[in-house]
């Protein structure tokens, strides 16, 4: 590949980021608790239709009947479900036409993040729908979109806008009985994002959405629904930061994406909640359900980097259902301290000649736990399956661990499937070296990691690809003694 | 520019370097030869600040201070540099990211701003040139998969990069095809000043009628037991070190 001096100003440049702080806006917050009541009042609250209060209905009867899983590798304090309150929205909720609209805390915020929508707005291609506090605040270039049909909007403004989409694709790809973090997303679900791109359209910008939980208490249960129809392409980046805070969040969403017949979706996230203190006190629980479907000559990609959370529990999935379809997973996740985080991906063969590949970059640090868990599953109908797998593991100090667990189920006897796994750890003399340079152990560690991690960052759009290094950094600091 | 005193350091309870004073003023050039396993990248990862290595005793003065409470980083910050004898892998890093981080972690030492990507762009764009790097080199991940001469001409290119005050060069010539030992020689001899100072580390007499000595010195087990001007080196290669050991026992 030819190195232009494009490459190398691109590798030159550097962007700042900041993190770590709490924005005071004021919410209308729901009493704690869960039953059926609450559940018609989110819904009625989102001034949604029957179908959609009935659905929610059906999941939460569901969820009432399930036992909260247990978990090989990961040990936490359960959650008290009762104990939550199931719906926060910001108490001043306008649609702004123009920026000086927005309530400036929020601005601030962006700035912070050092994402301000003007800079955004700068940053060719980027549209940010921001979801604060589980409500969509403010949306840009939307125009933009329209004008190639493509819609981008919070899930509550697609069920009331587009019922005829939401009904015909939510819960298809992650049935509302999936399991028991799933059940209850379906059932309390307070906002997400929800896209669709037409048949043959390329979706001319990176489609971004930025996270933030924010009341202190409430758990957030993202939906998150793309749909890319026939022959189209879509970028979507989910990035997510939360102020540091004493108790427990719990984070269940559901992400559901569909690639009809040569379609490709490429989703990317970085995410970075608050892990806990240094003794592990405090932090998110991350349970989150992410699957996606591809039809013929499809093709879905998902890229992650995990940095925060107390605790993870994420297998983003593809579902290769179309004959010549293509499932990716890229993943970089960091543990440091007390984090457990279990990762890892699954890909489901169902179509003829589909192709998989996994890509997982575990780094551990401090006394903290990082599983891989990977399924490849060749369906008996999958002739001329492919899946390549490797999982590389970066251990720092001898106190965390790393693990790897990969399942193959293969039906078919022409399956292929390659796996590959290492495990090292920093050098003295590689420390020494970069020290020698002039580069402190701090940095000296962080510049190993992302060298260790390149395969996967090179896989996320350019200034998604900056603020995850910046966020690697950041999640080992104070790693090294 | 560099006063090393009396310099006694080892591992846990292997004494290595027993009693070295050498003195390097700004713009000489000093050549540092001796056996294998006599202790001469021992005593460069010293003066570097290796901690691995503990100091008994002696002095490291570096521009009238005492170094030696110093960690590695800000002894390079200072303007000290290490070319390795073994340079080690980044997996992942290029060349120029690499350069970059060192050369900004460098300025930020000295609270002064990140280099501005476009004078970062020119001077990659001379000392590559000037040690006739292709720039595609410079994408790759860091000394993985080089070559022995590729890795020691990288080390000089960092060296270009970085414009230290006091370059110690262990054993850059080793590896490197005749050519390159020109060209990297060539590119050592531009880069000197009357404001700087250079430390080669040889087993060979070639490398010496490139980059010309001010004075040579014969590390033996530990200790500096001879020292001279250039011809000594010659010498040196004429008679072996059986030649100095036998004299010192005589
Ligand atoms: N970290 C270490 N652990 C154990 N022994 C060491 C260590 N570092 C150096 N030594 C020993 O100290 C002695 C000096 O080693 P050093 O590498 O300094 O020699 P040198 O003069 O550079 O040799 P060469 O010409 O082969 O490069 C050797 O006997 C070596 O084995
Ligand atoms: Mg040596």
């Amino acid at each position: 590949m030819a190195y232009t001096e494009d490459d190398l100003e691109k590798e030159l440049a550097t962007k700042e980021y900041k993190y770590g702080f709490y924005t005071d806006i004021e919410s209308e917050t729901f009493p704690v608790g869960l039953n059926e009541d609450i559940v018609r009042a989110i819904s009625k609250k989102k001034e949604e239709p029957e179908w959609m209060t009935e659905w929610r209905i059906e999941a939460f009867r569901y969820w009432q009947t399930l036992e909260e899983p247990e978990w090989a590798n990961v040990h936490y304090e359960k959650p008290d479900f009762q104990n939550i309150s199931y719906y926060s929205a910001p108490s001043k909720k306008p649609k702004y036409d123009s920026l000086d609209e927005v309530d400036p805390e929020l601005l601030d915020t962006f700035k912070r993040l050092g994402i301000s929508i003007d800079e955004q707005k700068k940053l060719a291609g980027v549209a940010v729908d921001v979801v604060m506090d589980s409500v969509s605040v403010t949306t840009t270039f939307k125009k933009t979109l329209a004008e190639k049909g493509i819609i981008f909007c919070s899930i509550s403004e697609a069920i009331k806008e587009h019922p005829e989409l939401v009904k015909k694709y939510i819960g298809t790809v992650v049935p509302k009985k999936d399991n028991f973090y799933a059940a209850l997303n379906s059932a309390v679900f307070s906002d997400g994002s929800f896209c669709y791109i037409p048949k043959g359209v390329r979706c001319p910008m990176e489609l971004s959405t930025y996270f933030r939980i924010n009341q202190a208490g409430t758990g957030q249960f993202e939906r998150t629904l793309v749909v890319a129809d026939e022959g189209s392409y879509v970028s979507y980046l989910e990035g997510c930061t939360a102020p540091s805070r004493d108790e427990n969040q719990l984070h269940a969403a559901v992400v559901e994406l569909i690639a009809l017949d040569d379609a490709e979706i490429k989703y990317s996230t970085v995410q970075n909640w608050y892990p806990g203190n240094d003794e592990g006190k405090g932090g998110v629980y991350n349970f989150v359900t992410k699957r996606g479907l591809c039809e013929k000559n499809a093709k879905i990609s998902w890229t992650q980097v995990e940095t925060g959370s107390a605790v993870t529990w994420k297998y983003p999935s593809c579902v290769l259902k179309g004959d010549n379809s293509i499932g990716e997973f890229y993943s970089i996740a960091v543990t440091n301290n007390f984090q457990q985080a279990d990762t890892g991906t699954k890909m489901i063969h169902l179509g003829k000649n589909t192709k998989s590949t996994i890509i997982s970059k575990g780094i551990s640090a401090g006394q903290s736990q990082n599983s891989y868990r990977g399924l490849v599953q060749i369906n008996s109908r999958a002739e001329n399956a492919r899946n390549f797998s490797q999982c590389d593991s970066l251990l720092m100090g001898n106190k965390c661990g790393a693990h790897t667990f990969p399942y193959i189920e293969a039906k078919n006897k022409s399956a292929k499937v390659e796996h590959e796994a290492t495990t090292s750890k920093i050098g003295e003399d590689q420390i020494f070296y970069c020290n020698q340079r002039g580069i402190d152990t701090e940095k000296a560690i962080a510049l190993i990691v992302n060298g260790f991690s390149k395969e996967v960052l090179n896989k996320l759009p350019m200034e998604f690809a900056v603020e995850a290094q910046k966020l690697l950094e950041i999640s080992l600091e104070g790693s090294v003694g | 520019m560099l006063e090393i005193k009396n310099l006694n350091a080892g591992i846990e309870d292997k004494d290595i370097l027993k009693g070295i004073d050498l003195k390097v003023n700004a713009g000489e050039v000093h050549a540092i030869m001796g056996p294998n396993g006599s202790g001469k990248s021992t005593l460069s990862s010293v003066i570097a600040g290796k901690e691995e290595y503990e100091v008994n005793g002696g002095d490291i003065i570096f521009e009238g201070e005492s170094m030696l409470e110093l960690d590695a980083e800000e002894r390079a910050h200072k303007g000290v540099f290490l070319s390795f004898q073994y340079p080690v892998e980044i997996p992942g890093v290029s060349v120029t990211n690499f350069i970059k981080t060192a050369i900004n972690e460098t300025r930020k030492a000295k609270g002064l701003e990140d280099m501005p990507a476009s004078d970062m762009l020119k001077m990659i764009r001379e000392k590559s040139e000037l040690l006739e790097i292709d720039r595609k080199f410079l994408s790759r991940s860091l000394n993985e998969g080089f070559s022995g001469g590729e890795k020691k001409r990288n080390e000089i290119f960092q060296m270009a990069m970085l414009e230290p005050k006091l370059a110690i060069l262990d054993e850059t010539d080793s590896g490197l095809d005749i050519d390159a030992l020109r060209i990297v020689s060539n590119g050592v001899n531009k880069l000197r000043s009357k404001d700087n100072a250079v430390v080669v580390i040889t087993h060979y007499q070639r490398l010496l009628e490139y980059i010309v000595p001010d004075f040579v010195h014969v590390l033996v087990d530990g200790k500096i037991v001879k020292s001279g001007g250039k011809e000594l080196a010659l010498e040196l290669e004429e008679k072996g070190y059986d030649w100095v050991k036998a004299e010192l026992t005589a």
